[in-house]
Parts: structure tokens; C-alpha cells; sequence
């Protein structure tokens, strides 16, 4: 065997796991209307949290269920179950990846990203409000 | 307008060593490069030495603008933007070194320091005349790398748009605020942001560093290989290189473990790789390395794989900035947790002017000289050993274009054209599948396989080619071996990863054959063949390593058990389970542990007993002890106390550190995934007030309560009261309606005028009591308080990782291998390279070992 046939042998495994990869089912950003018109699909939604809706999460019966509202960009709404415990900084994001699927009338999230106004150190706008806050605290 | 109190003078130092650090690296840089093309040697010589020159005094700019910024970390001077967001009054000076590399500016002050470290060596040290030849193109590479990142830290406006990000710019320039309009401003900055709390580790002291002279280190393979073309000397680069390159592999893999390591210590990701997208990008410049330092090797011995060597040094260098790219302009948002944010769109596009500049350029060199660089036409045989250890190249090369192409996900949805195309075919922006982690695993269990059983095998073979039998005869011993302790562990301990099906379980056994293979033939090739002579068994040392390395991460992450398993504890209602798998894919994994209350968690019981502040504001840390129990005798087999902790910051975000119990062969890993915080704690309920006199008993709620009686000054375990206090302790049983007894002892004091009660809690009924007075006839009042919505308790999720040490050890191993070849290749004495390894042996061990 000549090396340049093991390399069109290598060649052809790395098709195979470029297939196998190719075969994976890649998920899509998704708003929460289109979302809904893929139900039982792996999506990711850009929403935010629904402030005006009350966060139902009670540990000690539970640890493993939360429940929320989340709102996207285009008004839509929905009901998000999460069977993981609450993040912590949930009530303060300010904008939310939620990884799941649409699944009888609610989002069944599997993973929550959430984005925080102070973890953006290199967002002037947050740290004009830091020093702004700060200063009408004194 | 005049402002008070501002500390100027520095600043102005600083900047003006940034522009001369600048000027010099811009300067050195075109003296290399000419002293490289001058035509006589007077020349080039003059040209070098103004060249060297030039560099030092960068490489002394550039410690003198580090050494500023520290002072003004250290002084707290707020008037500075990158003081105000990085330092802190409270801040423990042990930080002051992580705050500054916590930025953007720092980090690439630190990349910047190496390479001057790293060019001040290579100017001063590889002086001999055979060496010298190289000075002028290798540092040509590395001054233009200079003069790039400090056009990153520089902060001048050219056409209105500024030119880096400069670590001295004020806080009253860039914020606009009411403060600012007044003289005194500086009075309202009361303390800066200081270091994230999730970075207040002693990780973010050391790893940093570390990492980022990994990084910088190869830049060295991609400017030697610059100086093959430039000199036309295109195969002699490879002798001198070679100690260098197997510095940066060292380095960088250490680096990246250590990263491994502090996730796995102080995150709660609960692992130490998580295929992140950060992760992702400084390990796939590692496997571009390790396959170009395999290549070099083949073209030392053989002259085979010159071309390849080239490829190879140059992308390593080339994902390197490529990882910058990834992880500097906030274009991961949405994929990392933990890539730097967007610095501004400036420094965006010229971060990607970085990555062209010394990409296009370079790869263009090569294609034009690809002819011309010597390649040998007769191909290697398939007997020998150049022949399959490129083929193990190719594999770490195929593996790092699979792992970057599924990294750059988010990189495809924001190139124009691609993007539009992606959502015409994939119906939408692409994201990561749904388990985007078996992604990455079910091709990286495959290169496992292959690697394993290639770092096994190919040592027996020789160089050229190998007699036939020689190699069957060799390779049998170690097979057997193998084969044996994998059956062994397969009946004794098999893997219970049934989560992907039975066909991924069995790539896990054969990975795992295939690894432990690597470390017994290795093992057997140094004591056999090489007789034990440690010297020049570099290489097998490094593949067992990585191999011992690999195995255990197979082992730790296969059979790794969630032991705070709500189901499992019977709280809550079982999911649904897979018949075929028997497993549930929507494990509930976390678990509310009541303080006082013991639950069970897998062989333990679990008590939340206490919880106690930390040195810092806002911190605390939970006490949870764990019982293990012999299940026939009831004795305790083990007991120990873990205290995880939950830091709530000043402003308010939360972090949750885990605490973990090291055993040699596993590891208890545990940490809070949710707590109240104290303010949502507080009760209205009032307490019920019944006198009663001593024997006697009353009614509650929920059972009632007998007082035994009344102690006076009492000294026992729980109080410790001399004769002339005036204290009274109330003994009483309670009985519930479910007929638990509890004990409960308040009492209360007079002192002086003060009268003070303490409550007792039975924290398992919720119940506080009271010691509220004495009345008539020697009856005592006690107060009942029964709460429904005060229960003191911790969510917790827990994991058992078993032989996690295999892992540190492993990187170990294969630290120092590679330290070995790289002290016989650069021809190091044995004093020096004994003192080399002594310290790096000393600082691995305890950094990965004895450090938690």
C-alpha cells in the first residue's frame, strides 16, 4: 500500500465523518412565532424575560421546575418549563438564549444562556449607570 | 475646567511608552527585515545590531507600561477607565496581577511581554554563529507580532477613529455622567468595579500566564518557517526549531489543562471540558503543533514530510490569531460562556487586519515556494515508521479542522453570502445541535482509537524500514497485557455511559483498550528497549502521558454519577425512562436538602447542618456533611464535610464555588445550585405564647410539648453559663402528631438591664421556641412559632467523578516527556536539564495534585 492511497483512505473517512456531521441535526435561532410552527423541534430562541409574569419556582417541593414567561423582540409570548434549578441571576437578565422545544402549548427548555447587564464590562452604557448609581447613592 | 485630585503624571508615562514601545517594535521590525535582505554581510551585521537594539528598548517599553499599570491598580487611582473597571479597594492585593489581565488591554500586554521575553532570549542566548543566521528573519516575525498588539493598546485618533483601546485613557473622557461636570468628581468614585468574583481564584493568578506564554511561544515554529523560505535554507530550520516547538506544546498543553483544572475546581459546569467554543480555540492550535512537531521529527530522521512541517508551523500560529479573532470581538455572544466581550468595532476590524496580515502573506509565500522546498519523490513503506507517524499528523490535523469548522458556527452566520445561504438551505440561522457535545465526542473517540493504537505500535517499528517479524515479535507482549487488564476492567468496572446506545459504548471500550495499549507498549519500549535510559525516552514518556491522560478522561467521564438524584431520593415524581437504555434523558438532578434533615444521595446520607459567612462581604458557605454507612452493620464507614459556597456580589449577581473531597481513586464534587437569599427569608408569623409550670404539658398545632423542667446557669454542650450569671435554660420534649421527639433548650438571660432570648429552631418542623418570660406560681412562658414559609434549606447538585487523578496525572506524564525531548533536542547539560525538570515536576505536581 503507497502512501498516497492511505491518504485517499483518510480521505474518505473524513468524508464519512464530514457526512456523520453533515447528518447532525444542526438546530436553527428561532423566534417564538416560528418556534411554535416547529413543534417537538430543537430550536434556540433569542428571548427576554417576562417581567410582568410571575416566576414559579418552589425548591423545596421541587428543585427540578421552573416556570416563566418569556417575550422575544416581535411581542410574541410563551410559557418556558425548565427542569434544572433557577439560575441565579434569571429575574436580572436582560436577555435570554433558551435551548429547547415547542411541546404542547409551552417551551420545554433544556438549557438557559442568559446575559447579564454587569457581566459587560466593556458596555459604556452599563458603566455610565454604575458610576451614575453610585454617585446618587452618596 | 481644573479637576481635583487626579493623578495624571502616570498615565502620560505610560502612554508615551506605548507609543515608544510602538515606534521601536515598528522600527526593529524593518532593521530585521532589511538586515535579513541585505546583500553584504557588513551590512546585514550593522542592520542586526541596530535591529536588536531597536527590540530591547520595546521590550523595556513594554515592562515599564505594565509596570505603570499595576501602580495604578495598586493605588486605586479611579481617575483611569481601566483601574475604575478592573480594581477594587476591597480587592485582595494576591488579585492585583488577575485584575490586570482580566481586561482586554492587559491580555494583550501579557501576550506582548512573552514575545519580548521570548525574543530577548532568543537574541541573547542562540548567539553562536550556526544560530545567528536566524536572528534576523525570526525576529522580523516577531517585531511585525509586536508592533501589532501594541497598535492594540495604543488609543490614538487617526481620522476620527481611534486605533486601539489604550489601558491610560480617563474615566471622565469616556463616561459621560453629571459627576464629571463637577472639579471634585473623583470624591463621588467611591470604589472601582473591581475583578469578577467568579475570577477571584487563584487560577486567575497562574493560568493566565501561562496560557498566554503558550500562545506566544508559537509564534517561534511560524517565524522559523518565515526564515526556511526567506533564506532558502528551506530544510535547516528544523535542528534549531525543534527544542523550541516542543517548549510551546509543553507549555500550551499545561495551559490548556489548566484551564481544564479551574473549571473543574471553582465553575459549576460540573467537568473540566465542556467543548466550548474558548476551549475549543486554544486546543486546536495544540493539535496543529503536536502534529508539525511529529512532521519535524520525520524530516530530522528521514528528510520525508518537509512540506507537511511547514503547513503545520504555519497554521498553529495562524489559529492562534484565529482564536484571538474568536474570542476577542463578541462575535461567540450567544455560543460562549465565557469569551471576552465586544471592545468596539474599531478594535474589532483590527484584530482581523492582525489575523490577514500575517496569514495571506504567509500562505502565499508557501504556495510559491511549495516547489521548491525539498521533497523526497520515492514514498515512505508502509513498514516504516515516518510512514504512520504522518499518518497520526494527519489525523491531529484532520481533527483540529473538524473541531474549528464546528466552532466557527457563529462565525458562518455573520460572513455575508454564507449567512444568506445557510438559511436558504438550513431554513433558518444555524446553531449547535441539541447535543452538542456528543458531536464533538463520537468523532473525538474515534481519533482516540487511532491515536492510541498508533503511539502504541509505531515506536516498535524503525525508521526507513523494519525487518519482517521484528515488529509482530515486539508488539506482542504489549498486546497481551492490554488486552488482559481491559477484560479485567471491563468485568470489574465496566462503563455505564449507555446514554448514545450501545454502539458509542463500545467506541468508548475500544478507546479505552486502545489508550491503556499506548501506555503499556510505551511503558515496555522504555524498560525493554531502551533499557530504562530516561534521556532519550522523551517521546514514549510524552505518548504514555497523553495516553494514560485520555484513558482517564474515558473513565471519569463515562462512568461519572449524579448522585443528587431527586428521583433516585424519592421526592419527586419518576420521569419517563428509555426502555432500551434504561436511562431517562432529562436526569433531575438537583436536590433540596432541609437544613438538619438527612437525606440520602447515593451511598451517603446528607445533612445541611450550617451556614457560616466568608472573609469576603456577601459570601457564604454551607456546611454539609456526608455519612457513609456500612448497610449491614449501620457503622460509619466515612464522614466528611463539604463546604460549597455562594458568593452574592455587590452587584447582586451570583456565583456558586463548589467544594470537593479528593479520595485517590475518586472525587466528591458537589456544589449550590440554588439558595434563598436572606432577604426573601423573613417570616411574618407570629410566636403563640402558653404558660406552663414544670411536668406539665400543652397542645399545639402539630403535637404538643411537654417542659421537663427548668436549669438554672446551665453548662452543658450547648451553653456554658459560670454560677454568676443570671440565666435560665427551659428543657422541653416535643412530640409530634407523627410521633417525632425533639429536644429543644431556649433560653434566656438577664444581663444588666438587657434582657436577651435565645430561640432554639428544630429546623426539620420549622418550629421556633421560645423562652418569653417567667410568670406566676414558678410557670414559665414559653413561645411557640410554627412557619410555613421559613424552611432553611440548599438546592445541591452532586457528582461522583472516580479516577479524575489519571487525568492531572496523565498531563503530567506527558509535560515532562515532552520537557525530556526538548532538553536532548535543544542539547542541554544534565545538570541543567535535571534542574528543569526537577522545577517543572515540583510545579505540576502541586499545581494538579496537592493544590485543591
Amino acid at each position: 500500500m503507497k502512501r498516497t492511497h492511505l491518504i485517499i483512505l483518510i480521505g474518505i473517512a473524513a468524508s464519512i465523518i464530514g457526512l456523520l456531521v453533515y447528518s447532525v441535526d444542526f438546530s436553527t435561532y428561532d423566534t417564538i412565532d416560528s418556534a411554535r410552527n416547529k413543534q417537538g423541534k430543537f430550536v434556540h430562541l433569542i428571548a427576554k424575560l417576562d417581567k410582568s409574569q410571575p416566576i414559579d419556582y418552589d425548591p423545596i417541593n421541587n428543585p427540578n421546575y421552573l416556570s416563566f414567561y418569556a417575550v422575544d423582540s416581535l411581542g410574541a409570548q410563551t410559557k418556558v418549563v425548565y427542569h434544572n434549578s433557577m439560575p441565579a441571576d434569571l429575574a436580572k437578565s436582560e436577555r435570554l438564549v433558551l435551548k429547547g422545544k415547542m411541546q404542547s402549548g409551552h417551551f420545554e427548555c433544556k438549557d438557559i444562556l442568559l446575559k447579564c447587564p454587569s457581566k459587560y464590562k466593556d458596555d459604556k452604557n452599563s458603566i455610565e449607570q454604575a458610576i451614575n448609581e453610585q454617585n446618587a447613592s452618596n | 475646567m481644573k479637576f481635583e485630585g487626579e493623578h495624571l503624571l502616570p498615565g502620560q508615562f505610560g502612554h508615551f511608552f506605548v507609543i515608544l514601545a510602538l515606534v521601536a517594535a515598528l522600527v526593529s521590525a524593518i532593521s530585521f527585515f532589511l538586515s535579513s535582505r541585505a546583500a553584504n554581510e557588513t551590512l546585514q551585521n550593522s542592520w542586526l545590531q541596530f535591529a536588536r537594539k531597536a527590540f530591547f528598548l520595546q521590550g523595556i517599553c513594554i515592562l515599564f507600561v505594565f509596570g505603570i499599570i499595576y501602580y495604578l491598580c495598586s493605588q486605586h487611582y479611579f481617575e483611569y477607565m481601566y483601574v475604575y473597571k478592573h480594581a477594587s479597594k476591597e480587592l485582595e492585593p494576591k488579585y492585583l496581577l488577575a485584575c490586570i489581565w482580566e481586561g482586554q488591554e492587559g491580555s494583550f500586554l501579557l501576550w506582548a511581554i512573552w514575545h519580548a521575553v521570548l525574543g530577548s532570549f532568543f537574541l541573547l542566548f542562540q548567539n553562536s554563529i550556526a544560530k545567528r543566521r536566524w536572528q534576523a528573519p525570526v525576529m522580523t516575525v516577531i517585531s511585525t507580532a509586536q508592533f501589532f498588539l501594541m497598535l492594540m493598546i495604543l488609543g490614538v485618533y487617526i481620522f476620527n477613529v481611534r486605533i486601539g483601546n489604550s489601558p491610560f485613557t480617563l474615566t471622565r473622557n469616556e463616561i459621560a455622567g453629571p459627576i464629571f461636570s463637577q472639579p471634585n468628581y473623583l470624591n463621588f468614585i467611591k470604589d472601582g468595579m473591581g475583578l469578577n468574583v467568579l475570577l477571584r481564584n487563584y487560577w486567575m493568578v497562574i493560568h493566565p500566564p501561562v496560557l498566554f506564554l503558550g500562545f506566544a511561544s508559537t509564534i517561534i515554529p511560524f517565524a522559523y518557517a518565515y526564515a526556511g523560505i526567506q533564506t532558502r535554507l528551506y530544510g535547516e530550520w528544523i535542528k534549531p526549531v525543534l527544542p523550541w516547538a516542543l517548549f510551546s506544546a509543553c507549555i500550551l498543553g499545561v495551559g490548556i489543562m489548566m484551564g481544564g483544572k479551574w473549571a473543574y475546581e471553582s465553575l459549576s459546569f460540573g467537568g473540566y471540558w465542556a467543548w466550548d467554543p474558548v476551549e475549543n480555540a486554544s486546543l486546536v492550535p495544540w493539535l496543529l503543533l503536536i502534529a508539525g512537531l511529529h512532521t519535524m521529527v520525520v524530516y530530522q530522521a528521514t528528510g520525508h514530510s518537509l512540506r507537511a512541517s511547514y503547513l503545520f508551523a504555519i497554521l498553529c500560529f495562524v489559529f492562534i490569531l484565529y482564536s484571538t479573532f474568536l474570542t476577542r470581538t463578541g462575535i461567540l455572544g450567544d455560543t460562549s460562556v465565557h469569551a471576552f466581550t465586544e471592545a468596539g468595532k474599531a478594535i474589532n476590524v483590527m484584530i482581523g487586519l492582525f489575523v490577514l496580515f500575517f496569514t495571506l502573506p504567509m500562505l502565499v509565500l508557501f504556495f510559491r515556494h511549495y516547489k521548491k522546498i525539498p521533497a523526497i519523490p520515492a514514498e515512505e513503506a508502509t513498514s516504516s515508521r515516518e510512514f504512520w507517524m504522518f499518518i497520526g499528523s494527519l489525523v491531529f490535523f484532520l481533527s483540529a479542522v473538524f473541531i474549528i469548522a464546528i466552532t466557527s458556527i457563529p462565525v458562518y452566520s455573520k460572513t455575508p453570502f454564507l449567512k444568506d445561504l445557510i438559511i436558504r438551505i438550513h431554513k433558518g440561522p444555524l446553531a449547535m445541535p441539541e447535543n452538542a457535545e456528543f458531536l464533538y465526542n463520537k468523532v473525538m473517540v474515534m481519533v482516540a482509537i487511532v491515536i492510541g493504537l498508533l503511539t502504541a505500535a509505531t515506536q516498535y517499528l524503525k525508521y526507513k524500514s523494519s525487518p519482517k517479524g521484528y515488529f509482530l515479535k515486539k508488539i506482542v507482549y504489549p498486546t497481551l497485557i492490554a488486552s488482559i487488564i481491559t477484560i479485567i476492567i471491563a468485568i470489574w468496572y465496566p462503563f455505564t455511559y449507555h446514554k448514545q446506545g450501545a454502539g458509542f459504548l463500545g467506541a468508548i471500550y475500544t478507546a479505552f483498550f486502545a489508550t491503556l495499549y499506548s501506555v503499556v507498549a510505551n511503558a515496555m519500549y522504555i524498560m525493554v528497549q531502551l533499557k530504562g535510559n530516561l534521556k532519550s525516552a522523551g517521546g514514549s514518556v510524552a505518548h504514555a502521558g497523553f495516553a494514560l491522560m485520555i484513558a482517564g478522561m474515558l473513565i471519569s467521564s463515562s462512568n461519572k454519577e449524579v448522585i443528587s438524584d431527586s428521583r433516585v431520593n424519592g421526592i419527586n415524581v419518576p420521569a419517563g425512562k428509555d426502555p432500551m437504555t434504561k436511562q431517562s434523558d432529562d436526569p433531575r438532578e438537583n436536590l433540596t436538602l432541609i437544613r438538619q434533615v438527612s437525606t440520602r444521595m447515593g451511598r451517603y446520607e446528607v445533612t445541611y447542618r450550617n451556614d457560616s459567612s466568608g472573609h469576603e462581604k456577601g459570601r457564604r458557605f454551607y456546611g454539609l456533611s456526608f455519612v457513609e454507612k456500612d448497610t449491614a452493620t449501620k457503622k460509619v464507614k466515612s464522614s466528611f464535610t463539604l463546604n460549597p459556597d455562594v458568593y452574592i456580589m455587590k452587584d447582586n449577581n451570583m456565583s456558586s464555588n463548589p467544594d470537593t473531597k479528593s479520595y485517590l481513586t475518586k472525587d466528591i464534587f458537589t456544589y449550590i445550585s440554588y439558595a434563598l437569599n436572606e432577604e426573601k427569608n423573613q417570616d411574618t408569623s407570629h410566636f403563640t405564647l402558653f404558660e406552663l409550670a414544670e411536668g406539665e404539658s400543652r397542645i399545639y398545632n402539630n403535637g404538643y410539648f411537654v417542659l421537663n423542667g427548668v436549669t438554672k446557669n446551665p453548662s452543658n454542650d450547648k451553653y456554658h453559663f459560670t454560677p454568676n450569671d443570671a440565666a435560665l435554660m427551659a428543657d422541653i420534649t416535643i412530640v409530634t402528631k407523627d410521633s417525632m421527639r425533639y429536644r429543644a433548650r431556649p433560653l434566656i438571660k438577664v444581663d444588666g438591664e438587657s434582657v436577651l432570648q435565645l430561640d432554639d429552631t428544630l429546623y426539620a418542623q420549622n418550629l421556633f421556641v421560645k423562652f418569653a418570660g417567667v410568670g406566676e406560681n414558678r410557670k414559665i412562658k414559653i413561645g411557640i412559632r410554627e412557619s410555613s414559609t421559613l424552611i432553611d434549606f440548599v438546592t445541591v447538585k452532586t457528582y461522583i467523578f472516580p479516577y479524575i487523578n489519571l487525568v492531572w496525572l496523565g498531563l503530567i506524564i506527558m509535560a515532562l516527556g515532552i520537557l525530556l525531548s526538548m532538553i536532548r533536542r535543544a542539547g542541554m547539560s544534565t545538570a541543567k536539564g535535571s534542574l528543569v525538570l526537577l522545577l517543572a515536576s515540583l510545579g505540576l505536581i502541586y499545581m494538579f495534585l496537592l493544590a485543591n
